[in-house]
């Protein structure tokens, strides 16, 4: 091992001779002048590399033309011919079509298209109507059973031949109808849902192996299971999920009637006439009308008939606008009144995708429904209910979804006339709660909202059994979130809604309410109303703590106020807020809030602030986010809620009040003392904030301010060790040097340099970066860099010796345990040398303002010199020496590396008159090249560059080394 | 898989009336040359009757079934004893569809005691040492449209205990009514049978209410003659208890081959007829019978 220090070792200069730098003087002003880039003009509006290339045939000949702009141009790199577009011609295919295309007939064809698909628009459904598929998983979720479900199936024997005969067919459907019986008793809904998944697939993998017949009976047994309402409240679900298998089958049919007419290659239009169709296709699709309408079974041939309703395409122009009526009054021998609605439900969507200008029979299966309302009540169904132990209220919120589907339909942009006589058909049944949820569920919010008032009228008319009034009260809130009432009547909504939710008993319908009339509260009145409505909120839920069980809602209605109260100053103001959020105190959902808080905060805070209320407010939210980490806490968890303290804190600003901005991050360092990106944020931020004094006092500390500047110094000095991350500890200390450095605390700054001159054997040779193990190298070599670019101007200590902290360091590089095979050392030291070459300049390249560095200390005294100079020896043996011990290892590709390396420093910093030096150099020249390692492009670019520099003047001796400098080509 | 034979009709629902030309390709695909006998396709049509076991007993039934009777047989030779080409060979033919003398051909129709089938068969007879191939299909055969005006003759029903004949105890029976009406017992077979059907009131839940179409076939023979109804299909109209006083369709498709128009001759008879079955939740059926009337327009 080699002794400690740097003091020259005799025993290790071996071949080599000593070495010292002999710095070039340097003139750094007129370098830098000679450096600066001649300005050239530019001309403008010509080219822009960002611009998008238009290649077209006139411009691309004129460029070739103009190709001469030579190597400066060349940059801006359009002139230079597209070879692409030279094997052309210098046309570009795409620009040829597009000039050769009309204009005129391209406007038209434009046009027709335009108008083409307006007339389509009229026909299909827009996009402003909710599809079924975003109902769907909303019925499904809500219409659950813990009830054990049953399957009467049959077993279909597989691989049951299909005769081409009619007869055998028909025979083979009446074996259905009689077939055996298959039950599936006791299933749970899980198991329900996967058998009728396992239906749908072998419906599929029937129709793909051609068992026609045999996926028929599929769906013919699937929608059997419709007619089946025992479980009554999963009923909708059930319906969801066969419809889902009917849809399935309609398209299967539908394609494969469609593929048959595609015989000539030409595919049929989208809006094809029966005429265009084969006769082949035609009898197929006729043959599935016939063998559908001989299902014995009501249920099973209105759905299997309503699935294909869209084949009547390919029979007749009328087919469509003929069966919907028929299929519509078909349903009304289905007993059930809850099936039959589901029917309903079902023709309205088919309608609606096939036909959807077929509005009558749509209004014609509401009124059929009006017409057996009155079912839902009579004894059938009340038995029925008895049985199952289902009371009413739930019983009819199981009519939602197809009523609301129905109505919706109708809805549809259906003139306001429509809309009205629906609402006075719907009164008539003596205000029936069920109707007027689901109209206020389906028709348009701006036609609810502006007839509030009477919605209110009628929903305190309903009867009190029956339909649950809240959520009556849940839909006319719904609504008037989206669309506004009459101005005038806005209060008085408020109230006559209030009143009557506020009397809710159970807990869940409250908050169910609640929550969505915060929305119409926050949109239309101001924090007064808003307030009362949380108090309202908090005192309802606080009691045997219903709170824990409506979290979800808490949290919406949180969102919503934050939505419509931007300003956080009002925000904080409503008394009612924070008590509100202590009703969360389930410590995840807890920090969630504070989460939406915080992210509502920097995304909507403009400007930064130092309002009490709001201070105190989002350093308690803040301080929540803050108490949840735990050991358990994720990275990116941790990640994320430093980054949105971090955002809060720097909103945070008490103008010139420096002293109290410092109080604040004192106390914040307090608060947040466990995420560490905060503490880093704050060192920065208290950084910051020195110099921004430093600002102000324009470079002149007063008294007062050296002392604030120093406590803030003082500040980053004690925070900076309490983190972790190693290389934020180094390069905040060095940061925070240079900020002490620059308010000229120089004691301070030499505290925290000595600081970060010990903590470099710290490094650990791997460090983690995004979870993964990565050598730290790099991150030294680069910090080191840098600290050594700062310590150029550090003055030295009065006390200390000279170059105290570059020894120092270089000590600590020494005895630093580098990887192996590894030549990061040698590099830092051959930057050291450039270190030491600047330093001993008359005048140093950068200073400080106000800081006297060492060349004005020192004044190049000579003995200053020497010192240094004898620094650059000892670095010199040492990189001398690391070559010879790679000469004997032979790794003689990285000895030729750092051989150029070196001398391209030489070159830079060394003044090659020195005759030592100038042999050196020659030296490293040859060993660079020695063992064919050397790369002879840069070998001969160097040599180019110092041909160069012999011209300018003073360089004379560099002709002189040129001739000296053989180049060696490879063998 | 050697030779194969098939015969493809023009018509894609393979219907034909009388008077028209049936016409066609036989189709023989074949890896190979083929060495054939000649090929023939014969064209027949018959009426076959089977006596039911009801009306005549079991032994006679199945020995005793009357003997088809033959509307029309042609045969027709279309290549000579001779060599085919491998790959696919079309062959066309054209039958005009003619009857002799006083016959009449009879529409297509699918029963249980009277069948009436017309097919097409071709036969590829050859050498000893391979066998004979033979391919049948069957056509369609419709009747001439009946000339003139169907005159429609709507019927209105009534059904109540009262109505009822053949009831055991009446006073045991739930109170109902229930009226409608058919649009026409005079149908067209390609027109689905259509009516109402309204449940006033019923003291009983109704359990369902179906459609019950019948074929009634008579076979005429030595002995005198065999009359038998059977249930062609059943269609459900009502499912379960519907709501009283809303009228519900009745509406019925006749089904191919299964139905044609009424048909009167000296050996037989098909005649239809159609039953509203109204099922009550306490098992009690409740029946209204309906003869038909069908005909081709």
């Amino acid at each position: 091992r080699p002794p400690k220090g740097l003091l020259l070792r005799a025993e290790n200069i071996g071949e080599f001779e000593f070495f010292s730098l002999h710095a070039r003087i340097r003139n750094y002003t007129t370098e830098f002048e000679s450096c600066r880039l001649e300005a050239v003009s530019l001309e403008f509006g010509d080219y822009h590399p960002l611009k998008p290339i238009t290649v077209t045939e006139s411009k691309t000949k004129k460029m070739s033309r103009k190709g001469s702009t030579s190597s400066t141009s060349s940059s801006s790199s359009s002139s230079v011919m597209d070879p692409l577009s030279s094997v052309l011609d210098g046309t570009d295919p795409l620009s040829l079509f597009a000039a050769t295309a009309d204009p005129v007939t391209a406007a038209a064809n434009m046009d027709s298209t335009r108008k083409k698909r307006d007339k389509e628009d009229h026909l299909a459904v827009g996009s402003d109507f909710e599809p079924w598929s975003s109902k769907r998983g909303e019925i499904l979720a809500r219409y659950t059973t813990t009830e054990k479900l049953s399957i009467v199936s049959k077993v279909t024997t597989p691989g049951s031949a299909v005769s081409e005969k009619v007869r055998t067919r028909l025979e083979e459907l009446d074996d259905l109808e009689e077939g055996s019986q298959k039950e599936l008793l006791n299933l749970t809904q899980q198991d329900y849902i996967n058998r009728i998944e396992e239906l749908n697939q072998s419906l599929k993998d029937a129709w793909s192996s051609d068992q026609k017949v045999k996926a028929l009976k599929i769906v013919i047994q699937c929608s059997k299971l419709l007619s089946d309402t025992t479980v009554i409240q999963f009923y909708p679900s059930k319906f969801v999920l066969i419809t889902d298998i009917l849809d399935t089958f309609g398209k299967l049919v539908y394609e494969r009637i469609l593929s048959m007419c595609v015989d000539s290659r030409v595919s049929l239009p989208d809006n094809f006439t029966p005429e265009s169709i084969n006769d082949t296709a035609k009898e197929t699709c006729l043959n599935w009308f016939f063998k559908i309408a001989s299902i014995r079974e009501l249920i099973p041939r209105f759905y299997v008939e309503a699935a294909i309703l869209k084949c009547n395409k390919f029979l007749s122009k009328t087919g469509i606008s003929e069966c919907l009526p028929r299929l519509t009054s078909m349903i009304r021998g289905i007993g059930d009144p809850l099936v039959a609605v589901c029917a309903r439900a079902y023709l309205c969507r088919v309608g609606m995708e096939v036909a959807p200008h077929l509005k009558e029979s749509l209004n014609k299966n509401f009124f059929d429904f009006l017409l057996t309302f009155k079912q839902i009540h009579g004894d059938t169904v009340q038995n029925q209910l008895v049985v199952q132990c289902v009371e009413i209220p739930l019983y009819l919120t199981l009519y939602s979804p197809a009523i609301d589907w129905i109505l919706q339909c109708i809805a549809y942009r259906a003139p306001e006339g429509l809309l009205t006589e629906m609402m006075e058909r719907c009164k008539k049944l003596g205000n029936n709660a069920l109707l007027l949820n689901s109209v206020m569920s389906a028709f348009r919010a701006e036609f609810i909202a502006a007839r509030s008032m009477d919605f209110i009228a009628m929903i305190k008319e309903c009867d009190e059994s029956g339909f649950p009034k809240h959520l009556l009260f849940r839909s006319l809130g719904l609504n008037l979130a989206l669309a506004d009432p009459p101005e005038s009547d806005r209060l008085q909504i408020l109230n006559e809604a209030w009143k009557v939710i506020t009397k809710l008993k159970n807990p869940q319908d409250y908050i169910n309410c609640a929550e969505v009339w915060v929305e119409y509260t926050c949109r239309h009145f101001t924090k007064r109303e808003v307030n009362t409505v949380l108090a309202d909120v908090i005192k309802h839920m606080t009691p045997d703590r219903a709170f824990e069980e409506a979290y979800p809602q808490l949290q919406s209605i949180i969102q919503k106020v934050i939505t419509y109260f931007h300003d956080f100053s009002i925000l904080f103001s409503v008394e009612k807020f924070l008590p509100f959020l202590d009703m969360f105190q389930k410590e995840c959902v807890r920090v969630e809030v504070c989460k939406c808080i915080m992210e509502a905060f920097i995304k909507h805070q403009q400007e930064s602030t130092k309002d009490p209320v709001i201070l105190n407010a989002l350093l308690h939210v803040c301080k929540t986010m803050h108490d949840s980490v735990n050991a358990l806490t994720l990275e990116d968890e941790k990640r994320m809620l430093a980054a949105l303290i971090n955002g809060f804190i720097k909103m945070v600003s008490f103008g010139r009040d420096f002293e109290q901005q410092l109080s604040f991050y004192v106390e914040a360092r307090s608060m947040f003392c466990n995420l560490e990106p905060v503490l880093v944020q704050l060192i920065h931020s208290v950084n910051q904030l020195a110099m921004e004094t430093r600002k102000v006092m324009k470079g002149n500390h007063s008294r007062k301010t050296a002392a604030f500047v120093r406590a803030c110094v003082a500040f980053c000095f004690i925070t900076i060790p309490s983190l972790s991350s190693i290389f934020a500890r180094l390069n905040l200390y060095l940061h925070s040097g240079q900020v002490a450095l620059a308010n000229q605390c120089l004691s301070q700054a030499d505290a925290f340099f000595k600081a970060a001159v010990s903590l470099v054997p710290e490094v650990p040779k791997m460090i983690n970066i995004d979870g993964k193990m990565r050598p730290s190298e790099t991150f030294l070599l680069e910090f080191l860099c840098n600290f050594f670019s700062t310590l150029l101007i550090v003055p030295d200590h009065p006390e200390q010796g000279v170059l105290f902290l570059v020894r120092g360091l270089l000590n600590v590089i020494q005895d630093y345990t580098w990887e192996e095979n590894c030549d990061d050392k040698i590099r830092i030291y051959t930057n050291v040398l450039h270190l030491l070459s600047a330093m001993t300049q008359e005048t140093y390249i950068y200073h400080v303002d106000k800081v006297d560095s060492n060349d004005t200390l020192y004044g190049g005294d000579s003995k200053f010199l020497a010192e240094i100079n004898k620094v650059c020896e000892t670095v010199i043996t040492q990189i001398l020496d690391h070559l010879k011990t790679l000469g004997k290892d032979e790794a003689l590709k990285r000895q030729s590396q750092l051989a150029l390396y070196f001398f391209n420093t030489i070159l830079a910093h060394g003044d090659l008159r020195n005759n030592k030096l100038n042999q050196l150099s020659v030296n490293l020249w040859n060993l660079a090249q020695k063992h064919g390692f050397a790369d002879t492009k840069t070998m001969v670019k160097t040599l180019e560059y110092i041909k160069k520099r012999s011209k300018q003047p003073e360089m004379s001796h560099f002709a002189e080394l040129a001739l000296r400098l053989p180049l060696q080509s490879r063998t | 898989m050697g030779t194969a034979l098939d015969i493809k009709i023009k018509r894609a629902n393979k219907v034909y009336h009388c008077g028209e030309v049936l016409s066609g390709v036989v189709v023989i695909t074949s890896k190979d040359t083929v060495q054939h006998q000649g090929i023939s396709l014969t064209m027949e049509g018959a009426v076959n009757l089977q006596l039911s076991a009801k009306s005549v007993g079991m032994f006679e039934a199945f020995y005793n079934s009357v003997k088809p009777i033959q509307i029309i047989n042609s045969t027709l030779e279309m290549v000579k004893p001779g060599k085919l080409p491998s790959g696919k060979t079309e062959i066309p033919f054209e039958f005009p569809l003619l009857v002799k003398g006083n016959k009449v051909l009879y529409e297509t129709y699918h029963g249980v005691f009277v069948n009436i089938q017309y097919t097409l068969r071709c036969d590829m007879r050859r050498s000893l040492l391979a066998k004979d191939l033979t391919k049948a299909c069957e056509f369609i055969v419709h009747s001439q449209p009946q000339k003139g005006k169907l005159m429609p003759s709507p019927v209105d029903f009534t059904i109540t205990p009262e109505t009822l004949q053949n009831v055991k105890e009446r006073a045991l029976l739930p109170k109902f009514l229930i009226r409608g009406h058919l649009n026409s017992t005079n149908c067209i077979v390609t027109q689905p049978l259509m009516g109402e059907l309204v449940v006033e009131n019923a003291e009983a839940a109704i359990k369902s209410i179906e459609l019950q179409l019948v074929r009634v076939e008579t076979c005429g023979c030595a002995e005198g003659y065999a009359r038998d109804a059977t249930e062609i299909q059943n269609i459900q109209i009502a499912d379960g208890d519907v709501c009283r006083g809303l009228p519900i369709p009745v509406y019925m498709v006749f089904p191919r081959l299964f139905t044609c128009p009424t048909l009167e001759t000296t050996n037989f008879k098909v005649e239809f007829e159609v039953n509203i079955v109204v099922l009550l939740h306490d098992d009690h059926l409740i029946t209204e019978n309906f003869p038909l009337k069908l005909c081709r327009m």
